[in-house]
Order: structure tokens, then C-alpha cells, then sequence
């Protein structure tokens, strides 16, 4: 996906929310949706299973209005985080512009959320896409919870983030650092305006 | 130019209001006349009011009426790290020197003198040295030079002595028309009362008027409606408190929620990323204009909403620059007046500069050589004409490090083309391209050239030679233009270290109708002189024209021969020619006897009864038609002289 299309004066930005099942990527979906007003907001699709699981993914479109004199579209998606929907995962993150990697910051998630690093890794290598390049920044998310079940900022940051990115704390459900996280990651991408050369 | 300006800081550009109206008046006399009116000029005012665009303004205004002007524009802070640069280097006095030749400096920011006593002694030393030389200096600060703290007393005189003169705050006015003027360029439109408002905000820094321009220009495209008066005001710090009534003014309707933060903020950074081809553009244009190439191209970018690949466009843009550079050095070397057209400063036509260039092409070829046959070696030597064949020697062996110019002087026929070719043999051995030909052979080409409109490639034909060998310059006599390109090139190859060797059929001083400033030059370098041939002379060339056309030498013949009377070695030669044409005619080798016969008409004691002649023998008898009409025998004349005499 080409991030900027010069001819039909187009932005569109591809933001992929991943991470480990129920680390609350769809919850931060549903936080921007909920903030979103409606004119600026396209309709949230969200595919999940009976037990409220993403089966598929979802998919939240914003469109941003004219900006410097480009249509500026924002494509929110969350991917299955279970292990075994390894191939949608890899679906969608194709012609990701970046990734927010939600991490759970429960302590007993400490395994999964390496997994889920790992195979994210892995997919982006798949695709041919330099993984030092694309932006991604970090979501330590639930840190809201009793201190004694979660590591702290400083501690998931030691066990997730070896590349020095930008990592934020987290509450998606009550919102807390949905937005920073997305300001984060949205101006990563948008630098890369001016590099204009592809991640893979 | 060493610094570029920026190229949108211009006059034009400038707002003109109450509060700097004086000072723009001044900075336009000081860029039509540098050096002339008001020197130096010292602009002082408090940031954000315009010094450095008015400084950069001037440097613009005074290139445009004279683009030959040499402007350098620098902060004094890069004045000082460059020189404190220099002088670690050991390089000082070249960093002075560098702004010795400036015509126009502009020094920005210039209160940071304060305590650098040693950047306050150059600075004073370059303002005198300026001021003497008429050359301009315009100096900015954002104080008085009597405030900048433990200035030079010295200096604040000179600042004195020339115009000290601020720039004021913006009035109403002038902020409304800077905002107009910038919410214009940046194609944004307000509803009306918006930029009063905000005008209305006493905001005396139009740095920081331009900020709140921005923030309207950020809300505005964020909201859903364009902003109102009053929604203006509660944006900008203090203009809701300059205004009355402002009490009722109401908050932005897009609250401050996190959607509109984010996206405020996103379209800061797609503004500033986008708006980065811009800046890119912008970089390039300064950086070429500042290498004084026409940066028309890129300009027409700028003027552009959008561009589809702005890095594509600059990229051929350098490419074009590249191809002109390439151009460019070819042409220095071709024909190096052509190296200053404009065509070569045109990326956006270098067609017309490969034209141009190929046309240079087309005009250069090889200069004439010497002839081969005329060696040193060949070249007869005695005791009359040794001097001028040590120089010649001198010269071959060390070019244009002895005499230069070599000017050998002599009548016709006594070897100086014979000497100035075989000077060019030798030299052709060890130097470059060498240029050998008569002064005849010299305007001849120049006539042709003028002719063909390659007067330049024609010159660069003779400009890059090694060594310029001219036979025969007394023939540049009345010749204004040919002596014109002479004098020129002369001057060229002499500066440079180059040989040059003249022959003249008259002495130096004899030139008429030479300039005089081309006949002292020749007179400069080292005249020898070569004279009618004397015996010995004569003697080496008849044998070794008798060697080299019978392949033998007949000593009674030769020493009989070298006894002529000649005026000239090509006189001598001739002798020997006769004598050899007649004895083939004869089937009969050249012998003395012949010779006597042919010169003298003293045939062999045998077959004839002794006769007396009058010696005298005609050099051109064998001019005469008719030898029936020739008195060859004068019986008795000797006795009919005397009594005629009597």
C-alpha cells in the first residue's frame, strides 16, 4: 500500500494492532471508534466469534479530512491474537504503514507476549519487510491492574522492547494512553512522508 | 557569492509599515549604490522585526541591478568560528583577504561582539578596509552599537559614521498586511475580522505574529467551520484580553477531546512532512543560486500547491547542473570565453549550452606545427650568429624560463624562420601542443574566424599551446585587431610561464605600425640578431647543400661558392642549385670550373683564347630571357673606363 499517492492526493495510513489474544487490541479500537465523531468515522467491522474473540480482524477506517491539501485516511486493524489464526495475522499485516504491538503487562502473559514479538517478527520477515525500519511502537497495556499481578513500565520494557521504540502504559479500557499510543505511532508514520521509501 | 541568501527574503517580500518604513529606504539606497551612501549601514531592532530579511533583502536588490557584484552574507558567529578556524589552520591573513574583494557584506547579528575583543579588532580592521576600498558593509544587531556591552568605542564610531538605524515594531496596519500577505501565500482564508483580530492582539514580534497565524491556520482545519472573530481570539494568547468585549468569545467547538488532539496533531506533522518537499526544494534553490545557477525550475515548483514527485524534479534538476558543470569545463578548456555565457548557469536549457559547447568544438583544432624539415642541427653556425643559436638552445632546453619572449631579428633569407621552426622541433619534443606559423598564417585565421563567429574556440586554439612561435611579426604591422588578439595572448602565455619566439625582418625598434605596448614587449624578452652570412656560414651551407643534393662534396667547388658575395644563406643556396641544375643539364657532375663558367663566364683555358670580363655578374642572370642580349665579353673595357673618366 503506497502511504502517499501524489496523483490523487491521498494519505492513507494502515495501522496494525498486534499482539497476544486478549491483550485489548480490539478494546482500543472501540475507544477510538467511541471518541471518533461520526462524520469522521467509517463503520467499524469487526468479525469475532461467539465468545468475543477476533476471528478475523477488525477494521476501523478515520478519515481525517484535507490536510495540506491531501485526503488523510487512517485504517485501524487489529489481528486475531490467538496463535492458531497465524495466516490471517500475516493477512493483515500486509502493507502495514505500522504496528502497534499490544502487550498485556500481566505477569502470567510474560510468555505470550514474547510469542507474540516473536511472530510478529517473523511474519514481517516473511513479508520481506525490514523490521528495524517500520515503525512500531509498544502498548503496555492493563497496567491499571493490582501491581503485584502486572509488570511495570520499566520491566516490560526490559522483556519487550530491545529495539529502544516508543512504548506507552496503557488502561484501553477506560482509555487511558489509547491516544498517546496512536499520536505515537501515527507520527512515526507520517515522518516517513518525507523518506518516502518503502519498509520492505 | 560565498553564502547563499534566502531567496524569499526580498523587498518584495518585506511589509512596509510606519515602524521600519526608514530603514527599508535606507536598505534600498545602500543596495542601489553599495558603498556609496550610507556606509556602513547598522540596522538594529528587536528580534522577529525583520533585520535578517531586510539584510538578505539588500544582498538581493544590489545583485539584481549588478550581478557581477561579489556579496557575502554570514552571522557573526559564523564570522568568528570561520576565522578562529582560519587561524588554527594558520590561514588569517587568507581568511582577511577573503573579504578584502567582497563588494557587499552583510554581518548578522553582530551584538555578539560583546567581549570578543580580538573578532572586535577584525571587525574593525575589515569595516575600515571596506570603507576605504568604497565597498559596503551593512552590519544587524538587536541593540544600538552603544549597548552592545564592552564594544570597541572605535567601532561604535564607525557604525556612527555611517547610518544607525532601527526597525521598529509592526503597527495595526502593518500586522493586518502581514497577516493578509502571509494567510495569502499559505493559501488559507479566514472570515473577515479574523486576522484584525488577531492583529488586535499587539503581538509586536511577527515571528510570533506568524505563529498565531499558524495556530489559526491548525484550528481552521481541524474545525468543521471556519473560525469567527471572537473564536480567533480565545486562540491567541493576549488577544482576547485586547479585545473588548471579549468576555463573551467562545471556546473552540472542537473541544480539546483526545480525538481533536490527535488530530491536531497529525495534521501538524502531515503539514510539516508534507510541506517538506518544500523545505527541500527551498534548500535546493538556495544552494544553486548561491553556486549562481538559474534556479527558475525549482522557483516554479514552489508556486505549485503540490508537486507529484518533488524529489524526482530536484534530482533532474542536479542532473542538468551536473551535465552544465561537465559542459562547463569543457568550454574553460575549449574556449575559455565561452566558459562565462550564462548558458552554461541554465539547467533548464542545456540544449543551448551542448550548442554552444559543439560549436566551440567544431572551431578547435590542432594549432600549426613547426615544419620538420627546419632542424637545429641543420642550422649553420659562426661566430656572427652564435649568440642567437645559444639562445635558441637555451630556450629548447628550459621553455619560458630564460628568454621569453625570444625575438630574432634579421633581413630575409638569413635563417630566422629556419631557426624559429627548428626551435619548434625541439620544443615540440618535451612540451604540449606548440604553435608555429607567420603572422600572415595568424590574421588569416583570425579573419576567418571573426568570419565563422568562433573567435573564441580560435582563441583557445592558441591559448592552451605550450609554446607560440610567430615568424615574420613585423607583417602585424596596421593590424589593430590581430596585434589586439596578440597583445592578449602574449600577456597569457607570459603570466602563465609559456615560450614565445618572434622573428622580425626589422629591429624591434623599427616596428612601425606595431603598438607599443605589443613593441616593448617583444623587447622585453631577449632580441638576437641575425645577420648576412659570413664565410663560415657560407662555407657549411654550401656543403651541405652540395652533400645532400650530390651526396658528395667537391672542396675547390664549395670553398669557390662559399667565396660569392651573398647577401643571404637562401643566396648561397641558390649558388649551389644553379651550379648543380647546369651540370645536369651538362650530364656532367658539378664541378668548379662549371661554377666559374656559370658565375664568373670564365670558360676553360682550352677552348677559349683568354678574354677579360667586367667581373660584374649578374645574381639574376639566369632571369634573362635572351642570352643573345647580354653582353657577355667586354673586349678592352678596362682602358674605355678610364678614358671615359677622363
Amino acid at each position: 500500500m503506497s502511504l502517499v499517492n501524489f496523483t490523487a492526493r491521498e494519505i492513507t495510513c494502515k495501522i496494525v494492532y498486534y499482539g497476544p489474544g486478549r491483550s485489548g487490541k480490539t478494546t482500543n479500537l472501540q475507544y477510538v471508534y467511541g471518541r471518533v465523531p461520526e462524520s469522521r468515522r467509517g463503520r467499524m467491522v469487526s468479525l469475532a466469534t461467539q465468545t468475543d474473540r477476533t476471528l478475523f480482524f477488525d477494521f476501523l477506517p478515520l478519515e481525517l479530512g484535507s490536510i495540506s491539501g491531501f485526503t488523510t485516511k487512517f485504517q485501524l486493524y487489529t489481528v486475531p491474537g490467538q496463535s492458531y489464526y497465524n495466516a490471517t495475522r500475516k493477512l493483515v499485516l500486509q502493507g502495514a504503514d505500522g504496528v502497534v504491538f499490544v502487550a498485556d503487562s500481566q505477569a502470567r502473559r510474560f510468555d505470550d507476549n514474547i510469542e507474540s514479538l516473536q511472530n510478529l517478527q517473523d511474519n514481517l520477515l516473511a513479508q520481506g519487510v525490514d523490521v528495524r525500519r517500520l515503525p512500531i511502537v509498544l502498548q503496555y497495556n492493563k497496567q491499571d491492574l493490582p501491581s503485584d499481578l502486572t509488570l511495570s513500565h520499566e520491566e516490560m520494557d526490559d522483556a519487550l522492547n530491545f529495539r529502544a521504540v516508543q512504548s506507552f502504559s496503557a488502561d484501553a479500557l477506560h482509555g487511558h494512553g489509547v491516544f498517546e499510543t496512536l499520536r505515537g505511532i501515527s507520527e512515526h508514520v507520517l515522518k516517513r512522508l518525507a523518506a518516502g521509501s518503502p519498509v520492505a | 557569492m560565498t553564502v547563499t541568501l534566502n531567496p524569499c527574503y526580498r523587498f518584495e517580500t518585506f511589509v512596509v509599515g510606519a515602524g521600519n518604513r526608514l530603514a527599508v529606504t535606507a536598505a534600498k539606497a545602500v543596495a542601489e549604490s553599495p558603498g556609496t551612501v550610507y556606509n556602513p549601514l547598522f540596522i538594529y531592532a528587536r528580534p522577529g522585526l525583520g533585520k535578517t530579511h531586510l539584510l538578505m533583502a539588500i544582498g538581493h536588490a544590489a545583485r539584481g541591478i549588478n550581478a557581477r557584484l561579489s556579496v557575502e552574507y554570514l552571522t557573526l558567529d559564523e564570522f568568528v568560528e570561520a576565522f578562529h578556524a582560519a587561524i588554527a589552520a594558520g590561514h588569517g591573513e587568507a581568511y582577511r583577504k577573503r573579504f578584502w574583494d567582497v563588494d557587499l557584506l552583510l554581518v548578522d547579528d553582530v551584538q555578539f561582539l560583546t567581549h570578543r575583543r580580538e573578532m572586535q579588532a577584525e571587525l574593525l580592521r575589515l569595516t575600515d578596509t571596506l570603507q576605504v576600498a568604497n565597498r559596503q558593509i551593512v552590519l544587524t544587531s538587536d541593540r544600538p552599537p552603544a549597548e552592545i556591552e564592552a564594544l570597541d568605542e572605535r567601532l561604535v564610531r564607525r557604525f556612527a559614521g555611517g547610518l544607525v538605524i532601527d526597525v521598529g515594531a509592526p503597527d495595526y496596519e502593518t500586522r493586518v498586511a502581514i497577516l493578509r500577505r502571509k494567510a495569502e501565500e499559505r493559501r488559507a482564508q479566514f472570515a473577515d475580522g479574523v486576522l484584525e483580530a488577531v492583529a488586535e492582539a499587539e503581538i509586536d514580534n511577527v515571528r510570533e505574529l506568524l505563529g498565531a497565524l499558524s495556530r489559526l491556520i491548525a484550528f481552521q482545519s481541524v474545525g468543521d467551520a471556519p473560525l469567527d472573530p471572537a473564536q480567533a481570539r480565545s486562540l491567541i494568547p493576549g488577544a482576547a484580553a485586547a479585545s473588548s468585549g471579549s468576555s463573551t468569545a467562545t471556546p473552540v467547538p472542537a473541544s480539546r477531546d483526545e480525538f481533536s488532539e490527535f488530530l491536531s496533531e497529525v495534521t501538524a506533522t502531515v503539514a510539516q512532512q508534507v510541506d517538506d518537499w518544500r523545505r527541500k526544494v527551498g534548500a535546493a534553490i538556495l544552494r544553486w543560486d548561491g553556486e549562481g545557477y538559474r534556479t527558475a525550475q525549482l522557483e516554479v515548483l514552489l508556486e505549485q500547491e503540490m508537486v507529484a514527485d518533488p524529489e524526482q524534479a530536484i534530482r533532474e534538476y542536479e542532473a542538468a547542473v551536473e551535465r552544465l558543470q561537465g559542459l562547463h569545463a569543457e568550454a574553460a578548456t575549449l574556449a575559455p570565453d565561452l566558459a562565462g555565457s550564462p548558458l552554461f548557469r541554465d539547467p533548464g536549457d542545456v540544449a543551448a549550452a551542448e550548442a554552444l559547447l559543439s560549436r566551440a568544438r567544431e572551431g578547435v583544432h590542432p594549432p600549426p606545427a613547426p615544419s620538420p624539415l627546419w632542424r637545429l642541427t641543420d642550422f649553420a653556425v659562426s661566430e656572427a650568429n652564435r649568440m642567437a643559436l645559444e639562445a635558441a638552445r637555451a630556450v629548447a632546453a628550459e621553455p619560458g624560463s630564460h628568454y621569453n619572449p625570444l625575438v630574432i631579428v634579421g633581413p630575409a633569407g638569413v635563417g630566422k624562420t629556419h631557426l624559429l621552426h627548428a626551435i619548434g622541433n625541439q620544443l615540440s619534443h618535451s612540451c604540449g601542443p606548440i604553435a608555429c606559423l607567420s603572422a600572415p598564417e595568424f590574421t588569416g585565421e583570425l579573419i576567418e574566424a571573426i568570419d565563422r563567429d568562433a573567435v573564441g574556440a580560435w582563441r583557445a586554439r592558441y591559448r592552451q599551446v605550450e609554446a607560440f612561435l610567430l615568424d615574420d611579426v613585423h607583417l602585424v604591422a596596421d593590424k589593430d585587431r590581430t596585434q589586439e588578439e596578440l597583445f592578449v595572448l602574449f600577456n597569457i602565455l607570459l603570466e602563465s610561464g609559456r615560450q614565445m619566439v618572434f622573428s622580425s625582418r626589422l629591429p624591434t625598434g623599427e616596428l612601425s605600425g606595431v603598438a607599443d605596448r605589443l613593441r616593448t614587449r617583444f623587447e622585453g624578452g631577449l632580441v638576437v640578431e641575425l645577420s648576412a652570412p659570413d664565410l663560415e656560414v657560407r662555407e657549411q651551407v654550401v656543403e651541405r647543400a652540395l652533400a645532400a643534393k650530390t651526396g658528395a662534396t667537391d672542396d675547390e667547388l664549395a670553398s669557390y661558392l662559399a667565396s660569392r658575395p651573398a647577401q643571404s644563406v637562401r643566396g648561397v643556396q641558390h649558388l649551389v642549385t644553379r651550379v648543380i641544375e647546369a651540370a645536369e643539364a651538362r650530364h656532367a657532375p658539378p664541378s668548379l670550373a662549371l661554377a666559374r663558367e656559370l658565375l664568373d663566364g670564365v670558360t676553360a683555358p682550352s677552348s677559349r683564347a683568354a678574354t677579360r670580363s667586367s667581373g660584374i655578374v649578374s645574381p639574376t642572370a639566369t632571369g634573362v630571357k635572351n642570352r643573345e642580349k647580354v653582353i657577355w665579353e667586354w673586349p678592352n673595357v678596362g682602358d674605355r673606363v678610364i678614358e671615359d673618366w677622363r
